[in-house]
């Protein structure tokens, strides 16, 4: 089957990922994956299980390696692969800055369980970029404010609800002042009565014009927040169009037949 | 009683010993243990292979063995030979011994550490570096404080060992008063004293899992 290419952005284009190919052992996981994604796009990955969706997010931002494609963000290039087939990585100090730009949100949430909910959050601010710590908190504490959080400042990450772990991890992706967000089903390990909290944590971001790319099961949020949606199966992108239209009148029959089952 | 007073001082000179090597050792071998098991988990395979063979060797023979080796027969090795006296033979001996075991633990308590943590501090921007030493080993300490109760109560009772050197500590002090006085009263002040050694031990290390109590994984 041919690769897709998904051309949904207007230049120039924030993350540009074009022939994106990886297996693991004998199985091939991406099959030649393209997107691009233009400033202030929200763009939901939706698709059946094992069909490639969060390994694409997680190529994204290097913490898989590529077996071949190329990979631009923001104008600079942190993959690209020769003719002869060989896959290159920007240099380490240009690849972990690059990827920098990237905030990621885990299905897992991922906290740091013996640093409070402030210290998860001004940990890499102080750590990675030398900020002095007075001067992170009040921005951190901002953020915890937004994600509806402050009271929890100095809480553990045990003692909090899922709902409230994925919002701090939110404000903790945040606080790097990343230009795109990577969302690797952020409400998967969720109860539906949570689902809700953290989801509003994102459409707020949304609204702020943040670049999000979104894998997630939640087709409300698909439909009502995303700017496109992408449909990916078996390692590929089926199809991928601005939401409104991919909800009205989807064209491959798989994204077809996936909608009508989810909705 | 007044024979116990008077078997005191020679026991609690004996006891100096034993407190020495145990806190020398203590201090030289958990970061030789911890840089070795850094070293094991490391991506440097032929380094980690060393490490590997290193932790086999020490923990596959005796430490008394090793003891014996390290004073008798080091000074006829080539090159590396040299004469060491008694007291830093048994220490050269406990902390490559101990290290061994500790690198162990440590390894773990790391391994135990989900690769979650180390996605979460990479799209951070942590080196990895920065995340051994700001995410993974602070919880890999709270994680390692159960066995290395256990492993330093250990140490305490094995520091006995160095009698093979002729050295006096608590348990050959109690001895020699055995052998001298034809009765058994010194091993039981003896006994005595390391279970009160035990028990300081004992509290220290549940002090610090309460401290780090504060936080569930």
């Amino acid at each position: 089957m041919p690769s897709m290419t998904s051309d949904l952005a207007s230049n120039p284009p924030m993350l540009e990922a074009r022939d994106l190919r990886k297996h693991f052992g004998g199985v091939e996981v991406l099959k030649g994956v393209s997107l691009q994604i233009a400033k202030g796009d929200v763009v939901a990955v939706i698709g059946p299980s094992g069909s490639g969706k969060s390994t694409f997010l997680r190529c994204l931002n290097h913490l898989e390696t590529l077996d071949a494609g190329h990979l631009v963000v923001e104008g600079e290039t942190l993959a690209t692969t020769d003719a002869a087939g060989v896959c290159r990585y920007a240099p380490e100090p240009d690849l972990r800055r690059i990827c920098r730009k990237m905030g990621m949100v885990f299905q897992q949430f991922n906290l740091f369980p013996h640093l409070t909910v402030l210290q998860n959050i001004i940990e890499a601010p102080v750590t990675v970029k030398g900020l002095a710590r007075d001067a992170v908190i009040p921005r951190a504490e901002e953020l915890l404010r937004k994600v509806g959080l402050l009271d929890k400042r100095d809480s553990y990450p045990s003692r909090l609800s899922g709902g409230q772990k994925q919002r701090v991890a939110i404000a903790r992706a945040l606080a790097m002042e990343p230009d795109i967000m990577l969302f690797d089903e952020p409400t998967s390990a969720l109860d539906p009565e949570l689902t809700g909290e953290v989801l509003r944590s994102m459409r707020q971001l949304a609204e702020e014009h943040m670049t999000m790319l979104v894998v997630t099961h939640e087709m409300n949020f698909a439909r009502d927040v995303s700017t496109h949606v992408v449909f990916m199966d078996q390692g590929q992108i089926l199809e991928a169009r601005a939401a409104a239209e991919m909800f009205a009148s989807p064209q491959h029959p798989r994204t077809r037949a996936f909608l009508e089952h989810m909705l | 009683m007044n024979y116990v007073i008077e078997i005191l001082g020679p026991l609690l000179e004996g006891t100096a010993v034993t407190l020495q090597v145990f806190l020398i050792t203590l201090v030289l071998a958990v970061p030789l243990g911890l840089s070795l098991a850094l070293i094991r988990v490391s991506h440097f395979r032929i380094a980690s292979g060393i490490v590997s063979g290193y932790i086999w060797l020490m923990r596959g023979t005796p430490l008394m063995l090793q003891m014996l080796f390290i004073y008798f027969a080091l000074p006829f090795v080539p090159v590396i030979g040299v004469r060491l006296p008694d007291f830093p033979a048994a220490i050269v001996a406990f902390v490559l011994n101990y290290a061994a075991y500790f690198a162990e633990i440590f390894r773990s308590g790391i391994q135990s550490v989900g690769k979650g943590q180390y996605e979460a501090s990479r799209v951070l921007g942590l080196s990895y570096g920065q995340t051994m030493r700001r995410i993974i080993l602070p919880q890999v300490v709270k994680r390692i404080l159960p066995p290395m109760s256990n492993e330093t109560i250990t140490l305490i009772k094995d520091t006995s060992l160095i009698y093979v050197l002729a050295m006096n500590d608590l348990l050959r002090a109690a001895r020699g008063i055995v052998q001298r006085d034809f009765t058994t009263m010194p091993f039981v002040v003896a006994g005595a004293f390391y279970l009160i050694m035990t028990l300081v031990l004992t509290w220290g290390f549940l002090y610090l899992e309460k401290r780090y109590a504060v936080y569930d994984e």
